[in-house]
């Protein structure tokens, strides 16, 4: 029966953190408020371009994931790694990269414009796209191979002994179990979209939710109505995440003896020009990133060392914390509660958890915990997504097993479901600490001088005119980042094939 | 029971006898850029500390934002780094007391009487080009005239103090216009950024050759990087002016201390610190005591400014006017 508590009241300390918070704003608010035509514009736009970039992402992703599936070569693991990069990127740093590329100046109109390509123009709503892709691709992959890795060998073996279509018979069962809440959670995130919307978008035409959110709160001081829009997109998440459960049907795979995949099918040309696009996609803009960097690195001030410590304090802590509160929440209906943490503005959530704590503890003094809490429910959803496959199948698979031989609570969890996670909680773990890392998120509201974490420092070299600095610090980010993640990632690989 | 309740009272009794021996605490909140090390306030916090025999503690974070939120719980005995556009909303929370300083030394080039918020540097709106590479503007018609290659970037009056000082700028210009002034000007803004830093830093990565900014901006490049090509375009029509204030809380538990800040802030020691950290025009300091490379900065001929309540009254529509002539 305790068990049985656990996974309750872990969902309700997620649900509490997200609603409370927002209660909170909403009370100091004084309710709700109507939204304006503008507001109701913005909000069309913001589902309109999440829909098309999580599409994109997770459609592209498919051919992507099963080249990377059934393809060894050399390198390939240092590959998915570091193509897993920028969705850890800050969102500025990452603005810079993919305009070094595709900007008005960047690398692709400099060697097409001699070729009598027209001109590439990349700010408009196929930018804000593009960039949303961009940043998610990595995501969608990584959650399909992992789909595709979860998928025995000895079925391969025997459908390749029979002629089966492996596709129709393995492939697309996992698909579609898989990929409407990669769908679900992309979604989510681009419904968050800001700074990326509005500065590749453009213009106004690609105003966001979230930036009507800014402006209540910054400019008018509304609070009713930046908890309004915030409640919307609590719906919008918990809608998305419904659909996602509706959606995911599909047996599960069954049993195997986690034999190395070996593949007869597929074209080997075909799924190298997969890798080949993808890879140039996702890390020319993160050589540009570096290449602007590297002669910051030698302008940095001595103050970035304890910011970064700072910082990785934060990305440990929302590790350990995240990984305790998710391992419980694996279910269905964890996932869908999950969602909440990323639906709502992080600007609402800190404002929130400001009013809350204010009359308790100075604000300033509590800066680190609540950073690093926001940051845990941000990754929640991210984490889950990445273990719930994996939990579920080692409970349909193995719980029985291991009650019949006695075992229960902890020990079934360490002997039985732990060693068959490794792989999906290293990447979970990785994935939350480099988020976490490169969040700059709510600390702007709780900061005291001197006490920045890593990107703090990095925008306020911006904001003083220090742009070399800054690419400098961006580069030290995003190299820990990436640092934190393949240890993290390795780790729960270790011992495995892939 | 006893024991535990004499511990107690020991450890409130030796935590308070500790605080008395401690220098008493002015607490200043005041925007992010401004506490940062790069920033005007470590220099100010080590001037001050060393005449007020007092420790000066930054909060620093969303500066209005911040104070509404906290209200009469505030800890902050004196908030500084307000703009104009804003203060209507910061006065009419009442959580602001008159400064009782005599404005004299004041060296704006508008007047000033505000017996609450008093201004600590000030700037224009400009855009700022590469002379190396343009002619530059001498008017902002030639700026809208300008063909549409020209590759301008701005920041979002929703999100930037600065964006918001442009639209405004431009309703001071064009009036009625204003729409049809930015439709103008649309086929030229290659994007809009959340913030000033963003819309720089494009700037000074090439993917643009005009970004909004400030008369000042071209002083950092001359003083700190020796670098002459950025040079700020000076309209014939005029430019809105941006002041940045400080102000005293009513609820300051160090009244003295307080009064005492804001004195300082008019004193040329306060002020010959502003021009090289904040990379504006000091307010109270006469042009010959300027560094020499704000000295030679061209300055427009006429200013142009909205007050508190002019800015809020216009503030929506001169938001629409961009908004609508930007969506199209």
């Amino acid at each position: 029966m305790a068990q049985r508590a656990v996974p309750i009241i872990a969902a309700l300390i997620v649900a509490g953190l997200v609603i409370g918070p927002v209660t909170a704003v909403l009370w100091r608010g004084g309710g709700f408020s109507a939204l304006s035509s503008a507001d109701l514009d913005a909000l069309s736009f913001t589902i309109w371009q999440a829909f098309w970039s999580a599409i994109i992402s997770v459609v592209l992703a498919v051919p992507v994931a099963r080249a990377l599936a059934r393809r060894s070569f050399f390198g390939r693991s240092a590959l998915i790694s570091v193509m897993g990069a920028p969705f850890i990127l800050p969102v500025i740093v990452a603005i810079l990269g993919l305009l070094a590329v595709f900007g008005g100046r960047g690398f692709l109109n400099i060697v097409l414009g001699p070729l009598g390509v027209p001109k590439l123009d990349i700010y408009g709503a196929h930018g804000v796209i593009l960039a949303h892709v961009f940043f998610n691709l990595p995501l969608a992959v990584r959650l399909i191979l992992q789909g595709w890795l979860a998928i025995p060998s000895e079925r391969f073996r025997v459908a390749a002994s029979l002629g089966a279509p492996v596709f129709w018979v393995l492939e697309w069962p996992m698909l579609r179990r898989i990929m409407p809440g990669a769908f679900a959670v992309i979604f989510v995130i681009c419904l968050g979209s800001f700074a990326v919307a509005l500065t590749l978008g453009g213009g106004p035409k690609a105003t966001t939710v979230e930036l009507a959110i800014y402006q209540a709160f910054k400019f008018d001081f509304d609070l009713s109505k930046a908890a309004s829009l915030a409640v919307v997109q609590l719906c919008l998440g918990l809608a998305a995440g419904g659909a996602a459960l509706l959606l995911s049907r599909g047996d599960m795979i069954g049993v195997g003896l986690d034999r190395v995949v070996q593949r007869w099918d597929g074209s080997c040309i075909l799924d190298g020009v997969w890798i080949m696009l993808a890879a140039a996609f996702l890390l020319a803009p993160l050589m540009a990133v570096l290449v602007a960097g590297l002669p910051g690195v030698l302008d940095l001030p001595p103050s970035i060392w304890p910011a970064t410590l700072r910082s990785l304090f934060i990305a440990l802590g929302a590790v350990i914390l995240t990984m305790a509160l998710a391992l419980p929440l694996a279910t269905k209906a964890g996932e869908a509660a999950s969602l909440l943490g990323i639906s709502v503005s992080g600007l609402v959530l800190g404002t929130g958890l400001f009013l809350i704590v204010q009359p308790f503890v100075r604000p300033s003094d509590v800066a680190l915990p609540v950073t690093m809490l926001v940051n845990v429910l941000m990754a929640l959803p991210f984490v889950l997504r990445i273990l719930r496959p994996g939990v579920e199948s080692a409970r349909d698979d193995f719980g029985k097993l291991g009650q019949s031989l006695g075992l229960s609570g902890w020990t079934l969890w360490r002997i039985v479901y732990l060693p068959r996670l490794r792989r999906p909680m290293g990447f979970a773990a990785g994935l939350t600490g480099a988020l976490a890392m490169g969040d700059l998120g709510v600390i702007t509201l709780f900061s005291r001088p001197g006490e920045g974490t890593l990107p703090l420092v990095m925008y306020q070299l911006m904001g003083a005119y220090q742009m070399q600095a800054a690419y400098g610090a961006a580069l030290l980010l995003v190299a820990l980042s990436l640092g934190l993640f393949w240890a993290f990632d390795k780790g729960g690989r270790a011992n495995a094939v892939v | 029971m006893k024991k535990t309740l004499l511990t107690v009272a020991g450890l409130l009794f030796g935590t308070a006898a500790i605080a008395d021996g401690h220098q008493p605490v002015l607490t200043v909140y005041a925007p992010d850029y401004f506490g940062s090390e790069w920033g005007p306030g470590p220099s100010i916090e080590a001037a001050f500390e060393e005449r007020c025999g007092c420790d000066l503690q930054y909060q620093t974070g969303d500066l209005l934002p911040r104070l509404l939120l906290e209200g009469a719980r505030t800890e902050a005995d004196v908030a500084i780094g307000f703009n104009t556009d804003v203060t209507k909303r910061a006065r009419d929370s009442g959580m602001f007391a008159p400064h009782g300083l005599d404005l004299s030394p004041l060296t704006l080039p508008i007047d000033w009487d505000d017996d609450t918020f008093l201004p600590f540097n000030y700037g224009h709106t400009a855009f700022i080009y590469d002379n190396t590479k343009s002619d530059g503007f001498t008017s902002f018609e030639a700026l809208l005239d300008a063909p549409d290659d020209v590759r301008v970037v701005i920041q979002d009056p929703r999100s930037s103090i600065s964006g918001l000082a442009l639209v405004l700028w431009v309703n001071a210009v064009y009036g009625d216009e204003a729409e049809a002034a930015w439709t103008r000007l649309a086929p030229k803004i290659v994007t809009v950024t959340q913030g000033w830093s963003e819309s720089y830093g494009l700037f000074t990565d090439g993917e643009a050759d005009v970004v909004l900014s400030y008369t000042t901006s071209p002083a950092y490049h001359i003083i700190a990087e020796e670098d002459l090509t950025k040079t700020a375009a000076i309209f014939e029509e005029g430019h809105y002016f941006m002041v940045e204030l400080a102000a005293k809380l009513t609820t300051t538990d160090n009244p003295d201390l307080a009064d005492q800040f804001m004195a300082f802030i008019l004193t040329e020691d306060f002020q010959t610190m502003i021009p090289t950290t904040n990379w504006s025009f000091p307010a109270a300091l006469p042009e010959a005591q300027w560094p020499a490379g704000f000295q030679d900065l061209p300055m427009p001929e006429k200013v142009l400014f909205y007050d508190e309540n002019e800015a809020a009254a216009l503030r929506e529509q001169a938001i629409e006017a961009w908004r609508s002539a930007l969506s199209q």
